[in-house]
């Protein structure tokens, strides 16, 4: 004799209103047991993991990661066997229809979402209106892995799209490049296993000399795409580039791991709570210390002929070039040089969403300096990037990934990248670029040259 | 040396300071210290490890309850466990307690049905037990104010004449760090210094008021404060249940004996957030938590035990399985109460009748009448 019992969002924080579902902890089908956390919720206040009511098997997720409810809201239904798990006062009839159990505007006691004043409350501080909108911390993952859409019928989705494999095979895949989602599971429940991930890798490999039955190719026409935007922009920028300023590229193969072992320190530093602190972050803090001790590395060639000039600029705007749905868009931290670092990393977060998000506004996508494109995401490792049109130099950053390295003479696994600096070579000799190149280098094997240099 | 302006000297708080009482380290060693010799028998020892264990349970199960909806509010005791039962336990029959709303391990030595803490937090009550009853008074949720009804209570056993005698009571006054930067506490020292009232002041010291750290509270230890205003302060180890024991029955026994107050400052640390309503990774270091982690004041009795031979396997297990009793029957009780009926505002504003007060309760009483009746 099983009951379905509803468990509402409670609230966790004295006059909150509503919060947003961060990740789940369970999925339909789990037996779950009192107290057992079950999901993430972000307040106004704080990030908090909400503990089972009941004991039981999940029936239903009934708001899915990611979406913001009021407090009240049904979100999980747990089949209760058995009578005792909680009174009835707990829980509304378990024949509710699942719809959102709004409170009733004239029910006294209860919050009205709307109120428009910092709410009282017993203990420490009251709660601002409209500042549910705290941080995002922890994204729950990629969107690679879309939380299920609430079903029209309020029934779960048949499948969770979400692959079944142990935390080795899931480091084995990685490390191979496999992506478990492609990979059918032959394991217990439909778990991957190391053989499949092998099988799948193997695959991978030689997929050209597999002699498979060729499958029956489907032509379509040529597609036909007009330059147009953004791709005609970039296009029209990337030739007078390539073929006004004479590039050169170097490359330096840098030992990373000081710095990722630093940005995992400073991600635990309350400065940069709520922000997305990245290696590029400290490449980029260390091109501008690098621009600092090297002006002329940040300049631009003006003019022809005789009354060409080399303007030196005295202050950085830090161009970042980023893939967007629209194409290659490279929007600049303007005055970079002068931002502390939680305030950068701010700055990088900001800028890049925003112009993913296509709402870079011409003055965030003009007036560049000196530019970084990061190529490691997508996971290759160096290139010779061609010049922002009127800057003289641009660092590509690749992949940071595990390498054999001799380090304190010894060969030893290390996180290596490689830097690639292109530049002006009109302006900029070979001396100076390697200078700069070796500097940004010295920064990231130990960030430690950033605090001697800026 | 560059002194910074705002912060002036570097501060001394070290917890490594010669002044701590410790009679029993993190890794379960007993060691000695001349002012507080501490006898406990087996029996003893493994009764406050059972009081330690069960106040973390109760304390969980009422921080699950806050987060299914089933409270407003709690203030964890986490981490401080020691601090309240080493405390606690000094307490004798006449001895009088005011807590703030974090003592849930006081008013489990005070006999407090932990039931009966949930009913201010769940909002069916404004307290739920007879202060008189069980010497233990209401939790007082304005920070500080109590010490100074506790140094009022204790002026008024000293006007009773019991000092030294054995019907002699002492007061004790709990109040966290923070609460030291209230006017009210300093009134209170000032107050029990000059009329050297028989209180002690049980300072628990967990390192953040709410989230504000120690040293935006203090320049020097909270202990040496004392001696500003002329009585005797010490530091204990707020994780060591036999020091938090020991240095409590000897302040308390001073106060019964008419020699005044003492300040006592437990140091310890806030293992959780502040309330249920705060996240304390928003100004604290992971790193921070850690290191205290290893100072559990649970393992480290535990540790004593087995390391003495004291307590086997079974002995665990049985105080695991009543705890866990002890927070099912809690999780029950809670949602059983029942809700207060509208005319209970009256019950216990004033001691006797009030004839203001029985006009309004008339008045009030006929108003949900008149419902009564349309609805008929």
């Amino acid at each position: 004799m099983s009951e379905v019992k509803q468990f509402n969002l409670p609230d966790v924080g004295e006059g909150l209103t509503e919060a947003e579902i961060v990740k789940w902890h369970v999925a339909p089908g789990d037996q779950v047991e009192i107290n057992q956390t079950i999901v993430e919720i972000e307040t106004a206040k704080a990030i908090v993991e909400l503990p089972c009511p009941y004991e039981g098997v999940v029936a239903d997720l009934l708001v899915p990661e990611g979406q913001t409810v009021d407090v009240g809201t049904p979100i999980i239904a747990v089949s209760v066997s058995g009578g005792d798990a909680a009174p009835a006062a707990a829980a509304p009839a378990a024949e509710a229809p699942k719809q959102e159990a709004v409170p009733a505007p004239d029910e006294p006691g209860m919050v009205q979402p709307d109120e428009p004043k910092r709410q009282p409350v017993l203990v420490g501080y009251g709660v601002k209106p409209g500042a549910t909108k705290r941080r995002p911390r922890k994204r729950p993952a990629a969107p690679a892995a879309p939380a299920p859409a609430p079903q029209p019928n309020g029934r779960p989705q048949p499948v969770d799209k979400r692959v079944l494999a142990k935390p080795p095979v899931r480091k084995m895949a990685k490390d191979l490049g496999v992506d478990l989602s492609t990979i059918v599971g032959t394991g217990p429940a439909g778990s991957i296993t190391r053989d499949d991930v092998q099988a799948a890798a193997s695959r991978q490999q030689a997929p050209a000399a597999a002699p498979q039955a060729p499958a029956p190719v489907l032509r379509g026409e040529e597609e036909r795409i007009p330059v147009r935007g953004v791709r005609r922009s970039t296009a029209t920028a990337m030739v007078s580039s390539a073929f006004t300023a004479p590039h050169v590229t170097e490359w330096l193969q840098v030992d990373m791991t000081a710095t990722m072992d630093a940005v995992r320190r400073l991600r635990e530093m309350p400065d940069f709570a709520g922000l997305k602190v990245s290696p590029l972050l400290l490449v980029a803090k260390a091109l501008l210390v690098a621009v600092r001790r090297h002006p002329m590395i940040n300049s631009s060639w003006v003019g022809e002929g005789d009354s060409a000039e080399i303007v030196v600029k005295p202050y950085v705007n830090l161009g970042i070039a980023a893939a967007t749905p629209r194409g290659l868009l490279v929007p600049n931290i303007k005055d970079a040089h002068a931002k502390p670092l939680p305030e950068l990393a701010r700055a990088l977060n900001e800028l890049v969403d925003t112009a993913r998000a296509g709402k870079a506004s011409p003055a965030d996508l003009t007036g560049g300096t000196i530019t970084i494109t990061n190529i490691g995401v997508f996971g290759v490792d160096a290139g010779t990037p061609i010049l922002t049109p009127g800057e003289a130099a641009i660092l590509a950053v690749g992949q940071v990934r595990d390498m054999p390295w001799v380090h304190e003479g010894e060969l030893a696994v290390r996180k290596v990248a490689t830097l690639a600096l292109s530049f002006d070579h009109r302006i900029i000799d070979g001396e100076l670029g390697s200078k700069v190149l070796r500097d940004v280098g010295d920064m990231l094997e130990d960030p430690l040259h950033m605090l001697v240099w800026s | 040396m560059a002194i910074d302006s705002a912060r002036g000297a570097p501060d001394v708080h070290e917890l490594d300071d010669p002044e701590l009482i410790q009679l029993l380290t993190p890794e379960g060693e007993r060691v000695e210290h001349p002012d507080y010799p501490l006898e406990l028998t087996p029996d003893e020892v493994r009764g406050l490890y059972r009081d330690l264990v069960i106040v973390r349970r109760i304390d969980r199960e009422a921080v699950a309850l806050t987060r299914q909806g089933e409270l407003g509010l709690w203030a964890s005791l986490l981490g401080q466990e020691a601090a309240q039962i080493g405390s606690g336990r000094a307490l004798g029959e006449h001895d009088m307690a005011f807590p703030t709303y974090r003592e849930h391990g006081v008013a489990w030595c005070r006999d407090v049905d932990p039931l009966k803490l949930l009913g201010l937090f769940r909002g069916v009550n404004n307290g739920g037990w007879d202060p008189a009853e069980h010497n233990f008074h209401l939790y007082t949720i304005v920070i500080g104010s109590q010490t100074l009804h506790a140094t009022g209570y204790a002026m008024g056993v000293q006007r009773d004449g019991v000092l030294g005698t054995p019907n002699a009571g002492a007061t004790i006054a709990y109040f966290g760090d923070g609460a030291t930067s209230q006017g009210d506490v300093n009134e209170s020292f000032v107050f029990a210094s000059v009329f050297n009232a028989p209180i002690v002041f049980f300072c628990q010291n967990n390192q953040w008021a709410i989230s504000e750290p120690l040293e935006k509270q203090s320049r020097i230890p909270l202990y040496r404060r004392a001696q500003g205003y002329g009585f005797p302060g010490l530091r204990v180890d707020g994780n060591d249940v036999f020091a938090c024991l020991a240095v409590t029955r000897k302040a308390l026994e001073a106060a019964r004996t008419g020699q005044g107050p003492t300040l006592i400052e437990a140091y310890t640390y806030r293992m959780g957030a502040h309330t249920t309503t705060d996240d304390p990774t928003r100004y604290r270091l992971k790193a921070e938590e850690e290191a205290w982690k290893l100072k559990d004041p649970i393992e480290r009795v535990k540790a004593y035990l087995v390391r003495n031979d004291l307590a086997d396997n079974a002995f665990f297990e049985e105080i695991e399985a009543e705890a866990k009793q002890v927070a099912a029957d809690l999780r029950k009780g809670c949602l059983a109460m029942p809700d207060p009926g509208p005319m209970d505002m009256f019950a216990h504003v004033y001691a006797e009748a009030h004839p203001l007060m029985t006009e309004e309760q008339e008045q009030f009483a006929a108003y949900l009448a008149s419902f009564k009746e349309v609805s008929s």
